[in-house]
């Protein structure tokens, strides 16, 4: 048995994380990969497309059921999706009360003890957008996820967020030993997005793993509940995920410590590219109406 | 024992301040720099102590501080003996603090009264997680259903009530109107907030200011008012002390109707505003809540001191000024009155304390409220210093209470207070329970001046009777003349290892 991979999808809400890593992990899977995914978002909805439904039982809402998380069986927490593929999700509380980011350190660390890694070559953390809190950082601390993949696009908030992910990775990558994979660009079609992802990459360091192209074919098979592999496993779309799966596989160990850059050269770099005009100092923080006088 | 009998305040001062220096070179550079400002030697005629006061203490240092929690539960709810008060939060700091005080009460405990027990909501991870607004307020119905007579209950915050964000305030509104108006107060204490117990303080004043103050006032006056209305703030009746307080007022022909909070009701506390006088002992913990009656309800406050007989008379000389020369008068008589008492105390324990010198480090207000009782009985502070004191509490220290060249440190650290000790070899520490051991094996006679090591009261005429009886019990303890290492003794003839 090969040792166990532990790898990471973060990235900026609603850019595709949960999508592009449960296509990936079907592929890996179909690869022969003994796959499980942890779902760290109170949400609970990582592994919505491998389970063909949202995941009821979660870690914490069992728990809490249950009186505390001792209380609770693998089993009971563990359900197996599409290619076999072990699913469970941290879940956590409604929004506005209580303590997600520590019910994500409760599930892990449950998960960890209770011998959930075992006969498995692939655990995936799939991690709310923001890295909020220390919880949320949890999966890049303590020796767990030994790659980050960074979910992206073109948009200037993602690249943002990219951005202070890969510092989030940096401040824990001397005490730990976790790297950052690459970016993963996933298509919105803004100008110039594969330039400036790729050009993003070269600044962190790191490189564009993959650039996923847009397909409604995605969308498609979403409302379905079910990845592009499982429902059209011979269309265009699910070899592209394949080839993502192809190179996460063969980027083991070759993870790098990024090189996170400053909000300025962050704006720099959209300016080079086109993006963003330069800025004239003297009109920051005056209105249109003031502009008008002046 | 003591040096200083033979030292001038010249050489006492130079030996302080060489002292001072001495502690601050084990320290690193940027810690140096932080602690000097907490350290002086008091100058005579200066209008503080000129140290720095109310900051945060350096991790590592071994302060002697709590935290807020401490301060609004341990400290100024904690007490109010016919509420139940809530920690709110893991068990620990519930059970560490349980009935920690001494804060004496009269009632049936389980009962009408509930000082000495521990509620706690015991936080479990999932609590955490999912937040425990449910569960306080399943608690609450519990309390309800247990103790009915119940009057009211407060939620002190530990930690992860504010880490979490629960809404404390939402369940005690709720539960409040769910139990006809009953008197719920959330109380904000969490521990990491400020730099010691003395926020803890601050927020349980505010506290009482918005859920018993303005809830009260819609309530129907059922309270018939008298000239002579005093309450006694700040006084936690520790061994007894507001009790040895109280009778001294009362005999002055005052009427106290409330005690905060030692032995305290809520019905105490809500009555308060209608009191003509309040008359404050620990200034720090309720001063706050005496300014806001002064500017809401325009009743005057005055602090006073009944450590000591000089410091008794001249605090009941002043209380008695706010009033008419019924009160006057019954303040003579009662000064005169303990008059054979305090004389027969200082006829047999003076002679056996004269000279002997004392340093303290403590809370509150005693750092400087006992210097008159040491001084009544011959005995001198030549070190104080305030674990959580503000500026306005070395002012009055400075101004009323210590002599010319006392070493004063604020928030101290263990390795300074050793040092100190070692150095100036007082023949007392006054400090708490954490210190005590430290100390006697260093064979230094030893008090607690927290909790009176289990002894008290040491407020009023009868207190002084103890405190000093107390003193001399500690010092004078026949056990101090065996401390002695047998080595340093003269030389004994080697036989043993002979024969």
């Amino acid at each position: 048995m090969s040792a166990l991979r532990q790898i990471a999808f973060y990235g900026k809400g609603g850019i595709g994380k949960s999508t592009t890593s449960q296509n990936t992990l079907a592929a890996l899977a179909e690869m022969g990969h003994r796959i499980l995914i942890v779902g760290c978002d109170p949400k609970a909805d990582s592994t919505r497309l491998i389970l063909h439904a949202k995941a009821q039982d979660t870690i914490l809402s069992l728990a809490a059921a249950a009186g505390s998380v001792e209380d609770l069986e693998i089993e009971d927490v563990m359900k197996v999706g599409y290619q076999d593929i072990r699913c469970v999700e941290s879940g956590g509380p409604e929004p506005g009360v209580g303590c997600a980011g520590r019910g994500v350190i409760t599930s892990i660390n449950f998960l960890e003890e209770n011998g959930a890694y075992e006969d498995i070559d692939y655990v995936s953390y799939d991690v709310l957008g923001d890295v909020v809190c220390g919880g949320f950082a949890m999966p890049i601390r303590e020796n767990k996820a030994q790659e980050i993949y960074i979910v992206m696009s073109g948009e200037m908030m993602a690249m943002y967020a990219a951005n202070n992910i890969s510092k989030g990775i940096l401040k824990y990558a001397v005490s730990g030993g976790v790297r950052l994979g690459g970016l993963i660009c996933n298509e919105r079609q803004t100008d110039k997005e594969l330039e400036l992802a790729e050009n993003l990459a070269k600044k962190l360091g790191t490189q564009l793993i993959y650039f996923v192209p847009r397909d409604n074919i995605v969308q498609h098979a979403e409302l379905r509940r079910m990845t592009v592999l499982e429902y059209a496993p011979e269309s265009a779309q699910a070899n592209h995920y394949r080839n993502l799966a192809t190179r996460i596989h063969n980027n083991a160990g070759k993870g790098i410590i990024p090189t996170p850059i400053t909000m300025d050269e962050l704006e720099d770099m959209l300016m080079e590219h086109g993006i963003m005009k330069a800025v004239d100092e003297s009109l920051v923080g005056r209105t249109a109406a003031q502009l008008e006088l002046a | 024992m003591s040096m200083s009998e033979t030292q001038s305040v010249a050489e006492i001062k130079e030996r302080n301040k060489e002292l001072i220096a001495e502690v601050l070179q084990v320290y690193p550079e940027k810690t140096a720099k932080r602690r000097a400002k907490h350290l002086n030697v008091h100058e005579a005629g200066k209008s503080d102590c000129g140290v720095k006061s109310n900051l945060k203490s350096i991790p590592g240092v071994m302060t002697i501080r709590g935290c807020a929690y401490a301060g609004s539960k341990g400290v100024v709810w904690g007490p109010i003996k016919d509420m139940i008060h809530i920690s709110h939060g893991p068990v620990g700091c519930g059970q560490y603090s349980w009935a920690a005080r001494r804060n004496y009460y009269i009632g049936t405990t389980g009962i009408d009264t509930f000082v000495t027990m521990q509620f706690t909501s015991d936080f479990q991870e999932k609590d955490i997680v999912f937040g425990g607004d449910k569960k306080l307020a399943k608690i609450i119905d519990e309390i309800q259903e247990l103790f009915p007579l119940n009057n009211g209950i407060s939620i002190q915050s530990e930690c992860p009530i504010g880490l979490i964000g629960d809404d404390i305030e939402a369940v005690s509104k709720a539960k409040s109107k769910e139990y006809e108006g009953k008197t719920i107060v959330p109380v904000r204490c969490e521990g990491f907030r400020g730099v010691s117990q003395s926020l803890g303080h601050h927020v349980a004043n505010d506290a009482i200011r918005d859920w018993v103050f303005d809830k009260s006032a819609a309530k129907p006056a059922a309270f018939e008012a008298s000239p002579y209305d005093v309450a006694i703030i700040g006084d936690y009746n520790i061994g007894g002390d507001a009790w040895s307080s109280r009778i001294l007022l009362e005999e002055m022909g005052l009427r106290v109707i409330a005690q905060w909070s030692g032995d305290g009701t809520l019905a105490e506390l809500e009555n308060t505003p209608k009191a003509k006088l309040n008359v404050l002992h620990c200034y720090r913990s309720m001063n706050y809540i005496s300014r806001h009656m002064e500017e809401k309800y325009g009743i005057p406050w005055c602090e006073y001191n009944f450590f000591g007989p000089s410091k008794i008379a001249e605090s009941l000389r002043k209380i008695a000024s706010y009033f008419d020369d019924k009160i006057k008068e019954g303040a003579e008589r009662v000064i005169a009155k303990y008059q054979a008492l305090t004389d027969a105390v200082i006829a047999k324990y003076r002679p056996r304390l004269e000279g002997k010198t004392v340093m303290l480090f403590v809370g509150g207000l005693r750092p400087r409220h006992v210097i008159g009782a040491y001084e009544d009985l011959g005995m001198e502070v030549v070190g104080t210093g305030y674990e959580f004191g503000h500026n306005d509490d070395y002012q009055r220290t400075a101004q009323h209470y210590v002599k010319d060249g006392t070493l004063i440190y604020d928030d101290v650290t263990g390795y300074e207070f050793e040092k100190f000790v070692e150095r100036i070899q007082p023949d007392l520490v006054g400090s708490g329970i954490k210190e005590k051991y430290v100390f006697q094996k260093m064979g230094v006679p030893f008090r607690q001046m927290h909790s009176w090591d289990y002894s008290g009261p040491y407020h009023g005429y009868d207190g002084f009777a103890i405190f000093a009886r107390d003193m001399d019990m500690a010092i004078n303890a026949p056990v101090w003349k065996m401390a002695k290492a047998p080595w340093k003794g003269a030389a004994q003839p080697r036989l043993l290892a002979a024969e």
